[in-house]
């Protein structure tokens, strides 16, 4: 597999990271998502008596101090306790070490659509009960979006670029694609590059449900995130983190790390049409992939696999399959497209990481995760959604696709690396 | 008073309730919380840490440190000092 990238610079995927509802670490989320099974089920972290939803993707059995001390545990959000967790298993699998390297070496893109949303309300609930005296002085450091990726860079001793990227739920799409192009200029070696949200909050459900998006499907929740399904009420909001290490090929190469997978290409757009609804013609969404694609210096029938941002809205669905006919033409009938969404649900400014990872793993594995709970296929949605079971495939190269609120659209090209269990390419 | 209510400051001062105070807020052990030890120099506690740890203290014992005092924190014993000034004076 060739980037054809001007300047020359292929970047690998030498490490991944995964905090999330289907599971902690690859294998586990590898197994649930080549499964087809869902991580959604009742909110369990606060009462939601009076939500009109009341199911989400929630982390299980979460323990910060596996990952942190417990005082850094008690001073951060738990967006960042989660994405400090997937950030050290990237890195411990990639098997680099930032702290022995060149400080300028290794640098962090971690971001978060929401930031430490619990802890703002924690901060406001407080400030109205009691006053400005009895807010915490670490409340400010806490809520901040960036904040997960400076305390990466202290825990892991990785001092390179270092910021978030925002923009909502293609957040993380984005910060992969940063990631990608600050190797490619030379300003770092390897990246940790991803995202972390934990947005379950009385606050966050609570607007979410006033804007209607999200699914009501509270009695049946595993069925609740139905991609491209004309049954579909909403998305379903999910929490977790998803981290990768992207490396500069030739030094991967020469410290014998094993090559996951490659960046290709990425590309970003503008819906330029509304806060919150998609381009019903799909036009930005489209204009981020042939950005991606011409990036990466690959044709349309050279996309084996579409990881689609498929968040299982009827305005979203309806749109993206839209704009992947528009770029990707003949080949749109035929190519495997699914949303892993449907198991995991939208983990929001982590949902492009963890929908790279599982580009990356269906190339690995030479397996397309299902879309699951498609039932009575969207007529309007008339793609090859890889319905409910896992698909045996030879997937070099895989399209992901992220577009969050406010029309920001992020689209990467992904390869397959040398450790794929299905040679050939 | 409810029986649910934070210790009154007329409770009598218990060491080893600060102390589990401190290692809980400040995340080391018990036990190394003593007079003599340096908040900034023995258990790593910024200025933050300080303030949270204060706040505690203050909702725990239904007290207020003048933030003209908060510069004289330097060890454990400032603190306990504090407290038994303030104990003395309910």
């Amino acid at each position: 597999m060739t980037g054809s990238d001007g300047a020359g610079v292929r970047v690998a995927i030498t490490g991944m990271g995964l905090v999330t509802p289907v599971g902690t670490g690859v294998e586990a989320v590898w197994e649930s998502l080549s499964q087809g099974r869902s991580g959604i089920g009742p909110i369990t972290q606060f009462d939601t008596t009076g939500y009109p939803t009341q199911i989400a993707g929630e982390v299980r059995d979460f323990d910060p101090a596996l990952y942190m001390d417990r005082k850094t545990a008690r001073h951060v959000a738990r967006y960042c306790q989660l994405g400090l967790a997937a950030a050290r298993m990237a890195v411990e699998d990639s098997g680099l070490r930032p702290s022995t390297m060149d400080p300028d070496a290794v640098g962090v893109v971690l971001s978060s659509g929401a930031g430490g949303m619990e802890e703002i309300e924690r901060g406001h609930r407080m400030l109205l009960d009691r006053g400005v005296s009895r807010i915490s002085p670490f409340t400010a450091p806490m809520m901040i979006t960036d904040i997960a990726a400076g305390l990466v860079a202290i825990e892991l001793q990785a001092g390179g670029p270092n910021y978030a990227v925002v923009s909502a739920c293609a957040s993380s799409g984005h910060a992969i694609a940063d990631g990608f192009e600050v190797i490619r200029r030379g300003d770092a070696v390897a990246m940790i590059a991803g995202g972390a949200e934990a947005s379950l909050t009385p606050l966050m459900i609570g607007a979410f449900c006033q804007l209607s998006a999200m699914s009501r499907r509270n009695q049946d929740p595993t069925a609740a995130s139905r991609p491209f399904d004309l049954g579909r009420d909403g998305f379903v909001m999910s929490e977790g983190a998803a981290v990768l290490v992207l490396e500069e090929m030739g030094h991967a190469l020469s410290r014998g790390a094993r090559i996951w997978g490659e960046v290709l290409g990425a590309g970003a757009s503008a819906d330029m049409y509304h806060f919150t609804a998609p381009d019903p013609e799909g036009r930005g969404a489209a204009r981020a992939m042939r950005a991606a694609l011409r990036k990466a210096g690959l044709r349309p029938e050279d996309v084996d696999y579409v990881n689609a941002h498929g968040t299982s809205t009827q305005l979203g669905d309806i749109a993206e399959t839209l704009a992947i006919h528009q770029v990707l033409g003949e080949r749109a009938r035929t190519v495997p497209v699914s949303s892993t969404k449907s198991m995991t649900g939208h983990l929001l400014g982590a949902a492009g990481a963890i929908e790279a990872a599982a580009c990356v793993l269906a190339m690995d594995r030479g397996l397309v995760p299902p879309t699951i709970n498609l039932e009575d296929q969207d007529p309007q949605c008339d793609l090859d959604y890889v319905p409910n079971r896992a698909r045996p495939a030879d997937v070099r190269v895989s399209l992901s696709n992220s577009f969050g609120f406010g029309g920001h659209n992020a689209s990467l090209v992904l390869g397959r690396g040398t450790s794929a269990n299905s040679k050939g390419a | 008073m409810s029986a649910t209510n934070p210790a009154p400051s007329r409770e009598p001062l218990d060491f080893s309730e600060l102390q589990r105070m401190a290692g809980e807020i400040l995340g080391v052990d018990a036990d190394r919380v003593q007079l003599d030890v340096s908040f900034a120099r023995d258990l790593a506690a910024d200025s933050l840490d300080l303030v949270e740890l204060i706040m505690a203290i203050e909702d725990r014992y239904q007290v207020s440190l003048p933030p003209e005092r908060l510069e004289g924190m330097r060890k454990v014993g400032d603190l306990w000092e504090f407290l038994m000034e303030q104990h003395g004076a309910a």
